[in-house]
């Protein structure tokens, strides 16, 4: 018998994040804290687990180093499995050529001999940097009921927003007939969202073709999918409903963050059918002491609280001192707020010292935006950064 | 030097008789998100010692179920790792041993497979954070045959051994003593000797027909033998009765006891993957260690509260420990209560212990 799996998994997780600024200096977009406790990545990671993919092959490039780490053997997603499991693709040197990842196609493409091995009947293609809770398996079997060679996930967005997306205009089957990508006037409000289902022979014979021509950019947007449509391959538009979130910028990522808050959060977590799984930290319980109030809040292990903490997300071993005060605010792991300090509608990254007295950031609703402190920095006693400031680590380390 | 760690998780059960009615001793819930089993573990993977087995007795499934294949501790390994012991029964027995040193009997065999020279033998009662690595080192250095280790304590708990030392750490004395006078040097259940030694003093020990590991055989031999008292300092939660165990958890509230405790190195315990703990709008919270996969709505003071737990909105807890899963409806009012896995506590109730008399109910209640 020839051992095959019925669908493997690609996920593109080299991508830089470039808008992500600070906090993505350092390491990939997919490895960015999320919700305290998580990753970027564990969403995608958990849905292929949840909807019964167990082969993934994970595609990465820009500072891989703390991503690959973090995935390791696959254990915290139950993806270290005999025949299958999470595989790290990083781009590597051939004999006759080497290269980097020049485009999601490219990338898909290099790691064709990967997927082969596993002899699937179709290839999921999934992106490092949504927030999202998704059943694939829904999805492939729509895919097959189609009987489509390609399938775009896409979800409705407002007319406003439309032209920042990949646009589908698709007939009354859910066939598409056209792409627009970032159109100016879009003609439909279906937004593509990077996820797409396709049949495995056809993906083959795609990429191979594109690979072949010199002008492509190897994009599965701009030049694969384009080229399938042309050749009258059927590419169908399946329609999601449910919390998506692309976090490709600092809004985006704080907006997603904020939405697990609340009674009723509209990214629910909880949800024992649909498990979230990531490295779970292996710190003490959280210590909130007599002077500490918290409100509206999630806080993570290891934490210990004097202070006060109103509508935050508080990752692992984060220390607020006495007399501090975080609102509206991300704070991501071990990280320290100096006594008397205040911190107001602000993300910071691992690792970072805020002294004493530091006022960061600006009231949510009359400031200048969400101020950034990127990881591993010492931020001094007394110090102001106004709203909407970045504050990096230069060449020497300094702040 | 290479060392075996041994780890005893059902002596001692009589103690907390409420607590083990459905596990082992070892496996008793503490500190928030462990369980006792996981400070012996812990500080032995610390000490670099990779080979741990577990001798268990009775009610051992939630130990099981609990540590696995050892991989949370990092002790799924292809040479060594964790081995639990479970009794072995032959044609004369059902194996169910009555002391530690029939324990120890029944694991001769494993004992003598291994290679290790050093053997670590402790308890779970004692919830302390040692480098064993300082102790074979104060055992070396001492040319000791078996080296106790202990910590100065007023003896105030149930059946304590003492220690009697001479100038030079030399064990002079070994006494059971109840209420004695003053500060004491408390065996803390932590033996470190040779392995050979260990194999020839259980093999004597058939032809002797002593009962007891520490005070019959060890306490027979402290002329004949180099027994050493090695001094544990820091913080030490020794978990003799259902009292202790609700005052040692408390300990954890202060910041020293805390820090002593965990320090800077990892306590391996098996993961969850709990979600976040969240905190409502109306929570209010002071002095209390909470673990994750809480949500709380009400007001949590003094207390420690497990993984999973539900406060919801309106209720009031004090000076209480709620183990993994309790849910508490709303306007609940709980005042030094222990309440085990799993205990539901409706809406409108109101329960009440004592500091000195804290009330526990048990797994799985529905108040």
């Amino acid at each position: 018998m020839v051992r095959k799996k019925k669908c493997v998994a690609m996920l593109l997780a080299g991508g830089q994040g470039s808008r992500l600024y600070a906090l993505t200096n350092k390491i990939a977009k997919p490895a960015v804290s999320f919700g305290g406790k998580y990753r970027i990545i564990d969403f995608p990671l958990s849905n292929c687990v949840n909807s019964g993919i167990d082969t993934v092959g994970v595609l990465t490039q820009y500072q891989p180093l703390l991503l690959n780490d973090y995935i390791g053997n696959g254990q915290p997603w139950d993806l270290d499995r005999a025949y299958g499991g999470v595989h790290i693709l990083s781009p590597y040197q051939g004999k006759h050529s080497s290269d980097w990842y020049k485009g999601t196609a490219n990338a898909i493409y290099q790691n064709l001999h990967f997927i082969r091995q596993f002899n699937p009947d179709y290839v999921l293609v999934l992106s490092g940097d949504h927030i999202y809770k998704m059943d694939y398996s829904r999805m492939i079997n729509f895919h097959i009921l189609k009987g489509a060679d390609c399938t775009i996930a896409a979800i409705r967005v407002s007319l406003e927003e439309a032209s920042r997306f990949g646009i589908l205009n698709a007939d009354e089957n859910d066939v598409v007939y056209e792409f627009e990508e970032k159109p100016k006037k879009p003609k439909s409000t279906l937004a593509s969202m990077g996820i797409y289902v396709f049949s495995a022979q056809k993906l083959y014979r795609y990429l191979e073709e594109d690979a072949a021509k010199e002008k492509s950019s190897n994009d599965f947007g701009k030049d694969v999918l384009p080229a399938m449509l042309a050749a009258g391959e059927k590419i169908c538009a399946y329609l999601f409903e449910g919390y998506w979130k692309d976090v490709g910028t600092i809004q985006s990522l704080y907006d997603a963050n904020m939405d697990l808050l609340g009674d009723t959060p509209k990214l629910n977590v909880s949800d024992a059918s649909w498990k979230i799984q990531s490295r779970s930290p292996l710190s003490p319980p959280q210590y909130l002491a007599e002077t500490a109030k918290v409100n509206n809040s999630i806080v993570l292990s290891g934490c210990e609280i004097f202070g006060t903490v109103e509508n935050s997300i508080l990752s692992s071993n984060v220390v607020v001192k006495k007399g501090a005060c975080v609102r509206n605010s991300i704070v991501m792991e071990d990280v320290v707020i100096g006594e008397d300090s205040v911190i107001e509608y602000a993300i910071i990254d691992e690792h970072t010292d805020i002294g004493r007295r530091v006022k960061l950031g600006e009231v949510r609703e009359t400031g200048k935006g969400i101020a950034v402190v990127g990881r591993d920095l010492t931020v001094a006693d007394g110090a102001v950064i106004a709203g909407g400031a970045m504050i990096e680590k230069d060449e020497e380390g300094r702040a | 030097m290479k060392a075996l760690g041994i780890v005893f998780s059902n002596i001692h059960d009589t103690n907390l008789p409420e607590l083990v009615r459905m596990r082992t001793l070892a496996s008793i819930p503490f500190g928030g998100r462990y369980r006792l089993i996981d400070f012996a573990l812990s500080n032995m993977v610390n000490s670099g010692i990779d080979k741990v087995g577990v001798i268990t007795k009775r009610n051992y499934r939630s130990l099981m179920d609990h540590v696995g294949s050892g991989k949370d501790w990092d002790l799924a390994r292809k040479d060594g790792g964790l081995i639990i012991l479970p009794p072995f029964g032959d044609r004369d027995s059902d194996g169910l041993y009555n002391s530690r040193l029939e324990a120890l009997r029944s694991i001769t065999g494993f004992l003598g497979h291994c290679d290790e020279d050093y053997v670590v033998m402790t308890d779970c009662d004692n919830v302390c954070r040692i480098n064993y690595n300082d102790v074979i080192e104060f055992h070396r250095v001492n040319k000791a045959d078996i080296t106790l280790v202990y910590r100065r304590s007023l003896a105030d708990e149930d059946n304590p051994v003492i220690l009697e030392t001479d100038g030079e750490h030399r064990v002079i004395n070994l006494k059971y003593e109840r209420k004695s006078e003053g500060e004491n040097k408390v065996f803390a259940n932590i033996y470190v000797l040779k392995r050979s030694l260990l194999m020839s003093l259980i093999m004597d020990s058939l032809s002797s027909n002593f009962a007891h590991f520490t005070t019959d055989l060890l306490g027979s031999n402290v002329r004949a033998m180099r027994i050493m008292g090695y001094e544990h300092k820091g913080y030490f939660a020794a978990i003799t009765s259902m009292q202790r165990y609700y005052e040692r958890n408390m300990d954890l509230l202060d910041e020293k006891n805390r820090h002593e405790l965990f320090g800077d190195r990892s306590v391996f315990t098996k993961i969850r993957d709990s979600v976040p703990t969240k905190y409502g709008a109306g929570a209010v919270v002071k002095n209390s260690l909470i673990a994750d996969g809480c949500v709380i709505e009400g007001t949590v003071v003094d207390s420690v509260i497990f993984r999973g737990v539900k406060v919801a909105r309106g209720s009031v807890v004090k000076k209480s420990i709620l183990m993994q899963d309790t849910v508490l409806g709303e306007n609940v009012t709980m005042n030094c209560m222990i309440t085990d896995k799993d205990v539901v506590v409706r809406d409108m109730r109101v329960l009440s212990g004592s500091e000195n008399h804290p009330f526990y109910i048990p797994k799985g209640s529905m108040i």
